[in-house]
């Protein structure tokens, strides 16, 4: 590693002074047909020599796209076409007896030493980010570098980035001055891993000796970790809320459509589960559509996926309805048994026509990744949007509730079926109608579930218990309650997971929904009225 | 009340008749197990076709069928044809003891190939045992066990847990010095990691740099433990060792990369995810992260090559779902093995009975997919396999970094737990 | 007095199929699964024993399901929960007498040897007890139940609710029972069985009595439930399932009467767990699934609620066709048990005993 990266610093000096002469054949036949350390050599004599020409042979062997003849000749082969990756010439085709190089961690580790060298000055602010956050680990010899970088970078944080790296090398320096200004700078750094190298510090070794003999300057470490750990803890909670926050999101999406069918309507439905399955296969037909008839477009998939895993599930929620369910009110036990033949008879449907295995639905690749914050809490893209997506389902139903003929005859169905009918409204229509969005937005929560987990036959068994509890607790005919219910069942579980385990802390909060039930029968929200029999 | 009351007296009349209906439906089973033609060999196959472990199992059904096919189209056992009994325990695990007494005494098979779960083996255990039956076991497990009336075709830890993490520590591996153990919560995790716990120790690992995490069966919020192992990790090179099951692995491995976690920085092996797995995932995120295996599809061999083909041409005749994405993994290459070893054993002892197979299997050798000669083991019931180390391409195979240079005896009685020593192989 | 109120919970052909029923499995079957050689057509196999005598466990299953549902209205989607109680009181016997010939030699099961632990947890004090395991088996069922429905009934959970909370609790103790530290040997629960009062559990004759015992056992529990529900006491329960708050109103409290139906019925899931497990070799705690639980409710609206007969012919047929079905059409067979349950519920709101009642009632009319 330390000889990599002094050669790194070689590199970028001989590319600035623009020595570029060919590549180094012994490296290149090292690169083809050495092994690992003889490709990590090649790696670093590469960069040492400093030619830019270097750069795509080494991204293709990241990429995994490099390929190599049993004579040592090398190619890039991409979809764009093959091109021989040391005299740059287009081939028809790659050679018949080519194979692709195949690197393992350590291979690509040092190239990812490498290529950031190289990103360190990309045009590119992401890049240059990632790469000054490789650095923050960096050999002290790298120190030149890092400040010529930091005299030029714009981006404030790039340039944060660059300078906590930058103080992290002169933690070595042998001037006591410049490791007090490094310690300070660094207590502005929300790592953990700064943390634990100023910790280092503060230790004392065999005989006795602190690792940092001046006083002054472990007094400062001192305050720096006290301010890095405050920041962590910081960090640390909002994690959990955000945690929280998006499981209680994928909660209340699963038991949203359940609120619906089983809050307003008085059907337990058990087949539930098995329409979020629909809504994530419908996902992964549209996916595989996509694949195939739209390559270009594939990141809109999703896009295209909601409104089709809403329509299905939809639809197999109105026939559902109508065959079995509308026959079954009022019994609403029985409702269970039926619905629970069901979900038997869908389940091995998707096994029948898709197997038994899990099908593959990919994050489109503006859902993959996510953002940091607070220094080092990452919030995953799918997570953020799923939270969004979740609001935006709740707003839609809510005004579909409350807003619409529909809502209005659902909600005069729920209160007063019999009364309803007299007034001349179509229960039996609204019935079906509720019901089908119901299991629309069970879809909609499969689609979302998609992203994050598993899409398989099994997929809405792992709700279903889930989300009777969050409608339970919630109480039920109140939305509101069920949205309640959700985010304290997540942001719970999420703080006591740590603490207790995931295990037990499911088990505490079945337990807690078991005492809360005993103390308010009715869930958090009851519905009001004077009902003597529910 | 009262149209309850009415009922209550009719039932007192009618209850003659449903108690003769069931003795007689009971009959019925009876009688009809009776006379068996004796022109075929009855072999039984066992693993759950639905249920949680379908999504494992059903593979092993569909290639155990093909290579009973394959046996049969070459003239079968002793000059009869092998005739599959298949059943279908459903991921319960009673059912799994009464599905295998039932093949064993009603069906009368001869060799019953099945189980995945450590627990279904546990449960179908004392049946085999009872009625000396015979089963292949084809799924790396926890070890711990020897029996008479079982052979093991998956790993025993040393075939794969070890080699694995000997691999970590490596200079190729990464150097790891420190160590996430994570699993499911069930009885494979655990002894992996009480095995690999005692492992670490030996060579000099801190209690301090190890961790084991336990989560319930079908977890699938993996948020809480992603930013426990990022922590984890900012304390020196990290390895995570995962023992979570099949399930469970798509949301960790989600999670994972979208929290950042690179392989390059925390490198994941993982003991339960193949090719099989991966289908139900993008691998691109997941590039560089291992898994320890004794075979994979992506082994360049004749006798794989040939593996591949017939399950190709095996998934488009029967129109398996998943068509051409089907692919094949260790466990399916453990079933074809033992299976084609059984036939093997059988031809030598020139007999089905189950102790003449029994004497006949010791020693036996097979060229398996994994293009190695594979032995089973004259005393201790396992195969003597290679450890291969794979880390994941972005097309969800894997591109094998490490390899053993000749296959591993089994060590089912691991020298890492405490009492061992004084276990003995048969 | 107590003798003509037993002779009358049923008519002359109630007692008379009762009587060839147990002739069936207490003389019958054991006769041609002993005696008969195993090559006669008359044999009857180790197999179809315990698998007959698996059903009557699920028989008293539904029985003590349909004494809550069928006759208190309460509907348990927790039931597995009792019978699985039932089911580890017994293992913690069974364990403990496996003794030394375990894998690990010790006298700790194999499961807690593993876990390093150097003696039992207080809670498997005394198990090696025949007589304090059977004392376990109704009583933990039965005081988690007693407590458990102390509090819903008297804070008036119902209906569905009641369902659910009960749904939470059999969760939850799985959760817990999956533990390795519970101690309970978590997902691989207890197994490999070697003897239960000192015979062996491999021995036909030892077979042979746990499948007697099964059968008699279901017997005595429906004239139990019988007795239970043509009493006074019988009768406040069916007025409360049709309408509680009339009851409320008539100066009746509704609570002692429900709890007492659904501890009861708690113990009886018990004693069935207890039988079960001898027979099948495993416990484990995918019994407490709610899936399971779902089932047991399921067997009972096939047979028939509030008819105690139904619920026990249900039990038979749903299983015995799952048996079939998972051989005969092991890729198929859950269209047809899914398609059952939905006819079931659809065009027999009364089960089996209903479609029987229906079908008498219009030769009836035919031939008067």
């Amino acid at each position: 590693m330390k000889h990599l990266c002094r050669y790194c610093i070689a590199t970028l000096f001989a590319v600035w002074l623009g020595n570029a002469h060919a590549l180094d054949a012994t490296a290149l036949q090292n690169l083809a047909m050495g092994d690992n350390d003889a490709r990590i050599t090649a790696i670093e004599t590469l960069v040492a020599a400093g030619d830019v020409a270097a750069l795509p042979v080494l991204q293709a062997l990241q990429d995994g796209a490099l390929q190599a003849t049993p004579t040592g000749r090398l190619l890039i082969v991409t979809e764009a076409g093959v091109t021989d990756a040391v005299t740059n010439q287009p081939l028809a085709h790659a050679p018949e007896d080519a194979s692709r190089i195949t690197i393992n961690n350590r291979v690509r580790r040092a190239l990812e030493a490498a290529l950031a060298a190289f990103k360190l000055f990309s045009s590119d602010s992401a890049k240059r980010l990632e790469a000054a956050q490789q650095l923050a680990e960096g050999d002290p010899v790298l120190l030149p570098l890092v400040k010529k970088a930091l005299a030029s970078e714009r981006n404030p944080t790039v340039h944060n980035a660059l300078e906590l790296a930058h103080s992290g090398m002169e933690l070595k320096s042998d001037d006591p001055q410049q490791r007090l200004a490094a310690v300070q700078t660094l207590g502005n750094s929300a790592q953990e891993a700064t943390k634990n190298r100023l910790l280092v510090l503060l230790e004392k070794d065999g005989a006795g000796q602190f690792a940092e003999p001046d006083a002054k300057v472990r007094a400062a470490a001192e305050k720096a970790i006290a301010a890095i750990e405050q920041r962590l803890k910081v960090a640390e909670y909002a994690g959990h809320v955000f945690t929280g926050i998006s499981l209680g999101s994928i909660l209340l999406l699963a038991a949203l459509g359940l609120a619906i069918v089983y809050g307003l309507m008085g059907v337990i439905n058990m087949a539930h589960g098995e329409l979020l399955m629909i809504g994530a296969y419908a996902t992964y037909v549209v996916q595989n559509l996509f694949k195939t008839y739209l390559p270009q477009h594939l990141d809109l998939y999703l896009i295209a996926a909601v409104p089709v895993a809403f329509g299905v599930a939809a639809l197999v929620g109105m026939a559902l309805e109508r065959g079995v369910i509308r026959h079954l009110y009022g019994r609403p036990l029985e409702t269970l048994l039926a619905t629970w033949g069901i979900s038997l008879i869908l389940i091995q449907l998707m096994r029948t026509m898709f197997g038994a295995q899990n099908v593959e639905v990919a994050n489109p690749s503006w859902m993959t990744g996510g953002v940091t914050v607070l220094g080092s809490l990452v919030l995953p893209y799918n997570r953020i949007v799923i939270i969004v997506f979740a609001m935006l389902v709740l707003c839609l139903v809510w005004l579909a509730l409350t807003h619409t003929r529909l809502g209005l005859h659902v909600r005069a169905v729920t209160q007063n079926r019999s009364m309803a009918d007299c007034m001349g409204i179509p229960t039996g229509r609204t019935d079906m109608l509720a019901f089908g969005l119901g299991a629309g937005v069970a879809g909609l929560g499969g689609c979302a579930m998609s992203q994050i987990g598993n899409v398989g036959p099994e997929l809405g068994q792992g709700y279903i218990v889930d989300s009777f509890m969050v409608v339970v607790l919630g109480g039920v005919g109140q939305i509101a309650g069920t949205v309640y219910a959700a985010l304290g069942l997540g942001v719970m579980n999420k703080f006591l997971e740590p603490y207790w385990g995931a295990v037990l802390a499911k088990i505490m909060l079945l337990v807690f929904i078991i005492l809360f039930i005993q103390k308010r029968p009715q869930g958090l929200f009851a519905a009001k009225g004077r009902t003597v029999e529910g | 009340m009262k149209s309850s009351y009415l009922l209550g007296i009719a039932v007192g009349n009618h209850f003659t008749r449903s108690i003769f209906t069931t003795a007689v439906v009971a009959a019925g089973i009876t009688f009809a197990a009776a006379a068996q033609a004796a022109d075929t060999i009855k072999v039984g196959i066992l693993h759950s076709l639905s249920g949680t472990m379908a999504i494992s199992e059903t593979s092993l059904k569909d290639v155990a069928l093909m290579t009973i096919e394959e046996i049969n189209a070459k003239g079968g056992v002793l000059g009869k044809k092998l005739e599959a009994v298949v059943v279908d325990p459903a991921s319960n695990w009673p059912l799994f003891a009464e599905k295998s007494r039932e093949l064993l005494q009603k069906e009368k098979v001869a060799v019953v190939f099945g189980c995945w779960t450590s627990v279904s083996r546990k449960s179908v255990l004392p049946v085999f045992e009872e009625l000396n039956g015979l089963l292949f076991y084809p799924v790396q497990y926890e070890g711990e066990e020897l029996s008479q009336n079982v052979f093991y075709t998956g790993a025993a830890p040393n075939q794969q847990a070890i080699p694995a993490v000997e691999y970590l520590m490596s200079k190729d591996g990464g150097e790891a010095k420190r160590f996430f153990l994570l699993g499911t919560d069930y009885v494979y995790p655990r002894t992996t990691n009480k095995i690999l716990r005692a492992f670490l120790k030996s060579k000099g690992v801190k209690e301090g740099d190890i961790k084991e995490i336990y989560t319930p069966f079908g977890h699938s919020d993996y948020q809480t433990i992603v930013a426990d192992v990022k922590k984890f990790a900012a304390g020196g090179k990290t390895a995570v060792i995962s023992t979570i099951n099949g399930d469970s692995n798509v949301p960790f491995y989600k999670e994972l990369s979208n929290q950042g976690v690179k392989a390059t920085d925390i490198p994941v092996v993982a003991f339960s995810v193949g090719e099989e797995e991966l289908r139900g995932i993008d691998a691109k995120p997941l590039v560089g992260h291992l898994a320890a295996w004794n075979y994979f599809m992506s082994l360049k061999n004749p006798e794989n090559d040939k593996f591949i083909k017939m399950w190709k041409d095996y998934v488009k005749k029967q129109k398996l779902p998943g068509g051409d994405k089907r692919v094949t993994n260790d466990p399916m290459e453990a079933t074809y093995v033992g299976i084609h070893m059984w036939a093997q054993a059988a031809e030598k002892a020139k007999s089905v009975e189950v102790n003449k197979v029994r004497t006949a299997m010791a020693g036996q050798t097979f060229k398996a997919p994994s293009g190695y000669e594979l032995k089973m083991d004259e005393k201790n019931h396992h195969l003597w396999k290679p450890v291969m180390i794979g880390e994941i391409r972005p097309d969800g195979q894997f591109d094998i970094v490490w390899e053993t240079k000749k296959t591993l005896r089994a060590q089912p009685w691991s020298p890492f737990i405490p009492g061992n020593e004084k276990k003995k192989d048969m | 007095m107590m003798i003509e109120r037993l002779s009358q919970l049923y008519g002359a052909k109630g007692w008379l199929a009762i009587a060839i029923f147990l002739a069936l499995v207490c003389v019958l079957m054991p006769v041609l699964y002993l005696a008969v050689p195993e090559d006669s057509p008359f044999h009857v196999s180790a197999w179809l024993i315990t698998l007959l005598g698996k059903i009557m466990c699920y028989a008293l299953l539904a029985l003590a399901m349909d004494l809550v549902w069928g006759y208190a209205g309460i509907l348990s989607l927790g039931h597995g929960l009792f019978f699985a109680l039932g089911g580890y009181a017994l293992g913690m016997y069974l364990m403990r007498m496996i003794g030394r010939e375990s894998e690990s030699g010790s006298d700790l099961p194999d499961f807690m040897v593993f876990l390093d632990w150097k003696e039992l947890p207080w809670y498997w004090a005394g198990t090696d007890q025949f007589w304090y395991c059977a004392l376990l088996i109704v009583l933990a069922p039965g005081l988690l139940a007693l407590v458990f429905g102390y509090f819903a009934f008297r804070s008036r959970i119902k209906g569905v609710y009641f369902s659910i909370i009960t749904q939470a609790l059999t969760f939850a103790a799985m959760l817990l029972f999956f533990r390795n530290d519970t101690g309970f040997g978590g997902n691989n629960g207890f197994t490999d069985f070697k003897r239960i009062l000192g015979f062996s559990l491999a021995d036909p004759a030892t077979k042979a009595t746990l499948f007697i015992a099964s059968g008699v056992a279901l017997i005595l529990a429906l004239l139990l439930c019988r007795y239970i529900v043509t009493s006074k006491l019988g009768r406040v329960l069916t007025a409360i399932r049709d309408t509680e708050s009339r009851v409320r109103f008539c100066g009746y409290n509704p609570l002692p009467y429900k709890l007492f139906a659904w501890t009861l019925s708690a113990m009886l899931c018990g004693i069935a767990g207890a039988l079960y497990v001898p027979q099948v070799g495993i416990i484990n705690p995918s019994e407490m699934s709610p899936a399971n639980s779902i089932e047991i409710a399921i067997w009972t609206a096939v047979g028939g609620r509030g008819t105690l007969v139904g619920p026990i012919i249900g039990a038979a047929l749903v299983n015995g066709a799952k048996s079939w079905f998972t051989v005969a059409f092991p890729e198929y067979w859950l269209y047809f048990l899914g398609l059952l349950f939905i006819l079931v519920t659809l065009f027999l709101p009364q089960g089996m005993m209903g479609l029987a009642q229906r079908l008498r009632s219009k030769r009836n009319t035919h031939e008067s």
